[in-house]
C-alpha cells in the first residue's frame, strides 16, 4: 500500500481557507477569522478520497516567514519540516474580493515548481460586491487551473478534486519569472488581476458602514466594554437554568442510589466519591459552552480582529501590542489554545511574555471554583437596579486577573523577556454572518472535551481521592469524622501547616493536590472530601451551603485569590513546555504564579481577618 | 492636521493623516524607521503598493495611534510609525 498524495492547502489568512478546507475534507475544523487560527496540523482525505491528503497549512502573506505558525508554511511547503513530508501539489486559495493582493502569494508560490490548483474562493460575495472576474483567462495567464468556489455552498469542489487528481499526475507547467523582489510581484499580480477584472465591484459596504460605529472613538470603546461585560453576566446569570437543572438531576440520582442500595462501601463510592466528584463539575458545562459561544461568535463574525485595534495602546502600556490581545481573550475560555494561537506573534519576546500571562487570563475552568465561592458567600443582590452584585463580583475577580496580567507583562518585559517589542500590523477582515453550523460544531467539540475529561481525569481523581478519603479507617473510640483519620486527612494535616497563614483549612489543602490536575477538579475533590465527612443534611444541601457554613469570610476570599493566580493546570504546563522548547519557562511560570497566589491570599486573608474580626 | 487643507505639502507620511484623508502611494521613505527593510516588505505584504489609492478610516480611540487603512481591497490596523513609511499624494 502507497501512502496517499500529500496536497498542501495555502492561502493569505482571512481568505476562507479553513472553511475550503473544511468543506472538501469533511473534518470537523474550528473556523476563525482573525489571522493565526490555524494553529494545528489538520489534515484528511479530499472529498473522501484515501490517496489524497489535504494538509491545511497556517494562513500566510507570503514566503518570508515572520512568525512561528508562518514558519511552519514555509518549511513544509520547502521540504524542511521535520515531521512532514514535502507536497507533491498546492492548493492555492484565493479571496475573489481581494484578488490583486493575494495573486502576489500565488505568483510566489508558483516560483516553487509545484503542480497548483487555484481555488478562487468566496465567489459569491466577490458577485454581491459586483465584482467579475474571468477566471478561465486568469488560468491561461498563469499557467495552472483555476476553479471557482463557495466553500460554505460547496460549490466547485467537485471540480476542485478533479482538477487536483489531474495536476497530481500531470507534468508541471513551469512558471513564468516574475522577479525575485516582492515588488516585482506585487506589479506582476496587480497586471494580471487588473486584465482579467471585468468589473472593480463597489466593496463590502456592511463592513465600512459597521466600522464607522464598531471603531467609534466613543462607541467602540463603550460596545467593546458592553460586549465583555455582557459575556460575563450572561456566563452567570442565563446559565443558571440548565445548571439547576443538572445539579437537580445529579440529587435525584443520589437520592435514588440512597434508597434503593444499602448502606455501605459501594454506596458512599456511588454518592460521595463519584457524584459529589464529578458532579460537582459537569453541572458547570452551561457556562463553560455559553463562554465558547461568545468567543467563537467574536472570531467568526471578524470582530475579534478589531477588539485587537482598539485595545493595541492598552497593551503597548505592558510593552506587547494589539496582536496579543487574541490568544489573551481566547485564554479566558482555555489557557490551552490560547497560548497556542500565540504563535501567531512573530517577535520571540512579545510571544514569551504572552505565554507566560495566559495563565492568568480567567479561564473556564475556574468558573466552577467561583461560581460556588460567590454564590455560597456572596448576597445575590441587584445593584443600581440591572447588575447582580454576584455578577459584578465575578468581573472584578476577571478584571483582576487582566490587570494583574498587564502589570506582570510590563515587569517581564523590562526583567527576563527584555527587547524591543514588535510592533502592531493586523489585517481588519470583513466582517461575515457567523456561519452558525461552525460555531454549532465549535461548541459540541467543547462539551465533548470537557464530559471527556470529567468522565476521565476527574472521574479517575475522584475515585482515587475517594479512596484515601475511607483509607485507612478510623481507629477504635474515634470521636471525629472518619475521614480525618484517613490518608486525606494526614497529607492535608501536614499541608494545613504550609497554608494556615493563609487560612486553608485540611480540606482546602487536601483537595489542592488533585486539583493540581485542572482547577476545576479542586471544587470536586471538596464535593467528596465534605461529602465524606458530612452529615446527610449537609449533603443534601449541597457543597455550596456547606461551604457556606463551615467556612469563614475571610477564608472564602483568600480561596478566591488563590485561584486568582495559582497555575493548578497541569494541561497549560504540559502546553508551555511544548510550545517553549523546554521546562525552564513552565517552571518560571509555576513559581511565579503560586508566589503571587500566596502572597495575594495572604493578604487578603489576614487584612479581612483583621476588618472582620 | 486636517489631510485636505491647501498648505499640506505635496508628498505626506500617511502616518501624519487625519480619518478621512488619503491619496496615491508614491513611495517608501525609510530614512526615518530604525527596521525599514523588513517593515516595507511586511506593508507591501499587508497590500500597501506604490500608485494604489490609500485612506486613514479610523484612529484609535487611546492616543490616536494605531490607525486603519483601506488600502486596495484590505483594510489594515498599523500604528502611525510604521504608516509614516508610506508616502502619499494628497488627493
Amino acid at each position: 500500500m502507497t501512502a496517499p498524495s500529500l496536497v498542501a492547502v495555502v492561502g493569505n489568512p482571512n481568505c476562507g481557507k479553513s472553511a475550503l478546507f473544511n468543506a472538501l475534507t469533511g473534518l470537523r475544523q474550528k473556523v476563525a477569522n482573525y489571522p493565526g487560527a490555524t494553529v494545528e496540523r489538520r489534515s484528511g482525505a479530499l472529498l473522501g478520497d484515501s490517496d489524497i491528503e489535504l494538509i491545511d497549512l497556517p494562513g500566510s502573506y507570503s514566503l518570508t516567514p515572520r512568525s512561528p505558525d508562518e514558519a511552519v508554511t514555509h518549511d513544509v511547503l520547502f521540504g524542511t519540516y521535520a515531521t512532514e513530508r514535502k507536497p507533491e501539489a498546492i492548493v492555492c486559495v484565493i479571496d475573489a474580493t481581494n484578488l490583486s493582493q493575494q495573486l502576489r502569494f500565488a505568483i510566489e508560490l508558483r516560483a516553487l515548481e509545484l503542480p497548483m490548483v487555484i481555488a478562487l474562493n468566496m465567489v459569491d460575495l466577490a458577485e454581491r460586491e459586483r465584482i467579475s472576474i474571468d477566471a478561465p483567462r486568469l488560468s491561461q495567464m498563469l499557467g495552472v487551473p483555476v476553479i471557482e468556489t463557495v466553500a460554505v455552498r460547496k460549490r466547485g469542489l467537485s471540480e476542485l478534486k478533479n482538477e487536483v487528481t489531474a495536476a497530481l499526475s500531470g507534468a508541471v507547467q513551469p512558471s513564468k519569472d516574475y522577479g525575485d523582489t516582492i515588488k516585482d510581484r506585487q506589479r506582476a499580480a496587480r497586471k494580471i488581476a487588473a486584465e482579467v477584472t471585468l468589473s472593480e465591484g463597489i466593496g463590502h459596504k456592511t463592513t465600512r458602514t459597521l466600522d464607522k460605529i464598531l471603531l467609534h472613538p466613543v462607541l467602540g470603546v463603550l460596545i467593546l466594554a458592553t460586549v465583555l461585560f455582557t459575556m460575563f453576566q450572561a456566563v452567570f446569570a442565563w446559565a443558571e437554568g440548565p445548571m439547576d437543572l443538572i445539579d437537580g438531576g445529579i440529587g435525584v440520582l443520589q437520592s435514588f442510589f440512597t434508597s434503593t442500595l444499602g448502606d455501605g462501601m459501594f454506596l458512599s463510592l456511588l454518592n460521595d466519591g463519584i457524584l459529589a466528584g464529578v458532579g460537582a463539575v459537569v453541572v458547570f458545562l452551561p457556562q463553560i459552552l455559553m463562554l465558547f459561544l461568545f468567543i467563537l461568535m467574536l472570531e467568526s463574525t471578524g470582530y475579534m480582529a478589531r477588539a485587537a485595534f482598539l485595545m493595541d495602546r492598552l497593551m503597548a502600556s505592558a510593552g506587547l501590542n494589539g496582536r496579543a490581545f487574541i490568544p489573551l481573550l481566547s485564554s479566558f475560555a482555555c489557557a490551552v489554545p490560547g497560548i497556542m494561537a500565540a504563535r501567531s506573534i512573530s517577535n520571540k519576546k512579545d510571544r514569551l511574555t504572552t505565554i507566560l500571562i495566559a495563565p492568568l487570563m480567567t479561564c473556564s475552568a475556574r468558573l466552577p471554583v467561583y461560581t460556588v465561592i460567590i454564590s455560597a458567600f456572596i448576597p445575590n443582590e441587584t445593584v443600581a437596579g440591572i447588575f447582580g452584585l454576584q455578577g459584578l463580583v465575578m468581573f472584578g475577580l476577571y478584571l483582576m486577573g487582566i490587570a494583574s496580567a498587564l502589570v506582570v507583562a510590563a515587569v517581564l518585559k523590562r526583567t527576563v523577556a527584555k527587547g524591543p517589542s514588535d510592533t502592531f500590523m493586523l489585517e481588519l477582515p470583513k466582517y461575515q454572518t457567523p456561519n452558525l453550523r461552525f460555531v454549532a460544531i465549535g461548541l459540541y467539540e467543547r462539551a465533548r472535551i470537557f464530559l471527556k475529561r470529567a468522565g476521565t481525569i476527574i472521574l479517575a481523581s475522584t475515585v482515587i481521592l475517594w479512596m484515601f478519603g475511607v483509607w485507612p479507617g478510623p481507629p477504635e473510640g474515634a470521636t471525629e469524622p472518619p475521614v480525618i483519620y484517613s490518608l486525606i486527612g494526614i497529607i492535608g494535616g501536614w499541608l494545613e501547616v504550609i497554608f494556615a497563614p493563609i487560612g486553608f483549612n485540611w480540606e482546602i489543602s487536601a483537595a489542592l493536590v488533585p486539583g493540581m490536575a485542572a482547577r476545576e477538579v479542586a471544587i470536586a475533590a471538596l464535593g467528596t472530601v465534605y461529602s465524606l465527612q458530612g452529615s446527610e443534611e449537609l449533603i443534601e444541601a449541597g457543597l455550596v451551603a456547606t461551604l457556606n457554613s463551615l467556612w469563614s469570610l475571610p477564608t472564602a476570599l483568600s480561596f478566591l485569590m488563590w485561584y486568582v493566580f495559582a497555575p493548578q493546570c497541569l494541561s497549560t504546563i504540559a502546553v508551555t513546555k511544548r510550545e517553549t522548547g523546554g521546562w525552564k519557562w513552565p517552571m518560571f511560570m509555576l513559581a511565579y504564579l503560586f508566589a503571587l497566589a500566596y502572597l495575594a491570599s495572604f493578604i487578603t486573608f489576614q487584612t479581612a481577618s483583621a476588618f472582620l474580626g | 492636521m486636517d489631510g485636505s487643507q491647501t498648505t499640506a505639502p505635496a508628498h505626506s507620511a500617511l502616518g501624519t493623516l487625519s480619518p478621512g484623508a488619503g491619496g496615491t502611494v508614491t513611495t517608501f521613505d525609510g530614512t526615518q524607521h530604525s527596521n525599514a527593510e523588513d517593515m516595507v516588505d511586511r506593508l507591501r505584504e499587508m497590500g500597501f503598493a506604490e500608485g494604489l489609492l490609500v485612506e486613514v478610516l479610523h484612529h484609535s480611540p487611546f492616543g490616536r495611534d494605531p490607525i486603519v487603512v483601506r488600502t486596495g481591497g484590505m483594510t489594515v490596523a498599523l500604528r502611525r510609525r510604521e504608516a509614516n513609511l508610506v508616502r502619499v499624494q494628497l488627493a
